[in-house]
């Protein structure tokens, strides 16, 4: 009796916890579909009605995942709206359509595989996705499986691509838009050094993360080369990221001039507090995952002041089509938008434009979309975007542009 | 002076885990239940303080007033509808009850306040800390405010459940419900009670939480909350006191491990000092041994 009434309580209790996480999960399923419908209602319409599996043949249906809600929500929102823009300026030109549907992953791989069988069964016949890189590589070993193109705006590990760690084969159908973590680790201390910005560098990351330690793992190397004296290397975990007096005091104590943060933006932001609050002032560089620091709800800029990062992408800058994009975005969301959007407004015109070379229609398969588009892009393709001109890929799948350094001056991202 | 930094930066980060352990240590000292749920309530906490600071404008002390009562009544309500039903039920019916309610929570502050992270202000910004050393060596003001109230809180609670009828009262329901009842002791309301002192206190301990370390999510009260629980395990679950002891012993255990041993390594030795000290000493170190008649 007693043994009954403890199993029945496990199931309820179960039975409850997973109907929470449907709730979650259906509402925030609306709230994307809520904003796509802004650009496009009869579109949004369609596709939910539309038979699963099977393309209607007016538009090429492009899936989208990345967090809209979670710890990296900045990131996710802001990949999504960068492709909504992307795809309704493309709308309006007539000639190749495209439908987006945007799905949530709260940066969780498990939600994540999820959201991609979801677009899979809407029928999706290219993935602009995902945004983060741990959902990222689990997505990519379905899509890759499933024969579907996959280009990340922002998922910057090499394990996504695949083909260069141990145990973790090419994914010859996915292809990033942002520069990998080496690239980002290697460009940032050859940055440090030719500008002069530091000599002895503290290094803090996350060892529970394959983007932070990859970053670090290729900066410490290159540091080496350029001259550049790491004096103190502390690490955290997700679970730990609560407390940096130590890591702080560390790179303190060994007379560290800059610290280097290869890490996302929310450990970052306690990082500077922690550091104003023990009256320590070096300067701080950061990678691509600082960018959204200034957005957080309540964050005070002027801790942020003078921090450094390399990004693709600079918001103030002079071109027209820039100046466009940061335009449309700021009047329909209301803020600046950051790198991530500007590398999926990106990957959706590279989507477009390798369409229109190769010929794709929206009424071929998404396995034949996905040869064609390798194809492509493994074949010198070159597209000019707001994140760089004359950006290439490699048959690696890893892109091929120049970083702009940024500082931040008075809450705002100027180039230097 | 790395040392005695070190010591500082341990004791300021145990004196949060202290004061989330009295609550939690309160709680299964009178109502012999584990409140998993206890992290949450911190997270909402926090959550009022901040909405009344930063969309309302108030001073931070209503947003702390505020907080606490929102608080006391969430866990009022919590103990009625999801743990009262189960006063009968066996403990682990109970445990997992709790382990929902936390994820409600998480999942309700989820819809509420949406999952980016919000920077908190700390109720003390502008507070100039100590400075010893010639500035060597920092206190934060939200450090010492910690340490403060968490020997305020430990006092008045030991007076509390020590000296007062109602205080007795608790004392004698967690020796032996039935026998208390049978004395005249309302059984329901004294643990209602104890539910609405732990919430308060999860409201002060959120408030100063956030202002410490100022990042507020949903998630925010998960894991100091598993860290707090082992504090008041490493102290005697049940001991007042021991939470005190628990709380700081363990701050100051990661924060030498992470700066004498290895960043990479610090949760794991901090979890086995616990497992050795309950291998040696199973009731924590300030724990009751108690022996049970059969």
């Amino acid at each position: 009796m007693n043994q009954m009434k403890k199993l029945t309580a496990l199931l309820l209790a179960l039975a409850m916890v997973f109907s929470l996480a449907a709730c979650g999960g259906s509402s925030e399923g609306n709230t994307a579909s809520g904003s796509e419908a802004a650009e496009g209602e009869s579109a949004a319409a369609e596709g939910e009605s539309a038979a699963p599996a099977e393309s209607t043949g007016a538009a090429i249906k492009l899936g989208g995942i990345g967090p809209t809600s979670g710890a990296a929500a900045i990131y996710g929102q802001a990949t999504q709206h960068g492709a909504e823009i992307a795809v309704a300026e493309i709308n309006a030109l007539g000639g190749l359509q495209f439908e987006l549907n945007w799905q949530d992953d709260e940066h969780d791989p498990e939600k994540s595989v999820n959201a991609y069988n979801n677009l899979k069964d809407w029928g999706m016949q290219a993935l602009v996705g995902t945004t983060t890189t741990g959902p990222c590589v689990a997505v990519a070993a379905e899509s890759n499986a499933d024969r579907i193109f996959e280009l990340t705006p922002s998922a910057s590990s090499v394990d996504v691509i695949g083909g260069q760690t141990d145990g973790i084969s090419r994914k010859d159908n996915v292809f990033q838009m942002c520069f990998t973590d080496p690239n980002q680790g290697t460009a940032s201390a050859q940055y440090i050094s030719q500008q002069g910005l530091g000599t002895k560098i503290a290094v803090i990351y996350n060892n529970g993360d394959a983007y932070s330690t990859g970053i670090y793992n290729k900066f410490s190397a290159e540091a080496a080369n350029v001259g550049l004296e790491i004096v103190s290397v502390t690490t955290f975990t997700d679970e730990t990221a609560n407390d940096f007096s130590v890591q702080l005091n560390d790179a303190k104590n060994n007379g560290a001039d800059l610290v280097f943060l290869p890490m996302y933006y929310t450990p970052a932001s306690l990082i500077l507090t922690q550091a104003r609050d023990m009256g320590y002032a070096p300067a701080f560089f950061g990678v691509d995952g600082m960018d959204g620091i200034l957005t957080m709800e309540g964050f005070d800029p002027a801790l942020a002041e003078g921090v450094m990062l390399l990004t693709p992408f600079n918001a103030d800058a002079e071109d027209e089509r820039t100046q466009n994009f940061v335009k449309t975005y700021q009047e329909t969301y209301g803020d600046i938008p950051n790198q991530f959007a500007a590398d999926a407004y990106d990957c959706v015109y590279a989507i477009y434009e390798a369409c229109n070379q190769a010929g794709v229609s929206a009424d071929m398969s998404a396995e034949e979309i996905c040869e064609t588009l390798i194809g492509v892009f493994n074949g010198g393709f070159t597209f000019d975007g707001i994140t760089g001109t004359g950006v290439s890929w490699s048959e690696s799948g890893e892109v091929s542009k120049d970083p702009k350094g940024m500082v931040i001056q008075d809450g705002k991202y100027v180039g230097m | 002076m790395n040392l005695l930094l070190n010591t500082i930066n341990g004791i300021s980060l145990g004196s949060i885990y202290a004061i989330i352990a009295l609550g939690y240590t309160m709680v299964y000292g009178i109502a012999k239940m584990l409140n998993f749920a206890h992290g949450d309530v911190i997270m909402v906490g926090a959550y009022i303080c901040f909405c009344t600071m930063s969309y309302l404008s108030l001073p931070p002390a209503i947003g702390v007033v505020l907080a606490m009562l929102v608080c006391t009544v969430l866990g009022i309500i919590i103990e009625r509808l999801a743990y009262k039903p189960l006063r009968a039920a066996p403990s682990l019916a109970v445990l997992i009850t709790a382990i929902g309610v936390s994820y409600f929570l998480q999942n309700a502050a989820l819809l509420i306040w949406k999952s980016d992270p919000k920077v908190f202000t700390s109720v003390l910004d502008g507070v100039p800390g100590l400075e010893l050393f010639g500035g060597q060596l920092r206190v934060t003001a939200v450090t010492i405010v910690t340490i403060l109230s968490n020997i305020v809180i430990m006092l008045a609670l030991t007076t509390f459940t020590g000296k007062t009828r109602t205080g007795k009262a608790m004392r004698a329901v967690s020796e032996d419900k039935g026998a208390s009842q049978l004395m005249g002791i309302d059984v329901n309301r004294t643990i209602s009670l104890t539910f609405a002192i732990g919430s308060g206190l999860a409201a002060i301990a959120g408030v100063l939480l956030c202002s410490a370390y100022p990042t507020l999510m949903p998630t925010t009260g998960s894991m100091p909350g598993i860290k707090a629980f082992t504090a008041a395990v490493l102290g005697g679950i049940g001991s007042i006191p021991g939470a005190m002891l628990g709380g700081i012993l363990l701050g100051v255990i990661e924060i030498f491990a992470r700066a004498y041993i290895s960043t990479q390594l610090s949760d794991a030795i901090v979890f086995t000092v616990l497992i050795v000290v309950l291998l040696i000493r199973p009731t924590g170190l300030l724990g009751k041994k108690i022996t049970e008649k059969v």
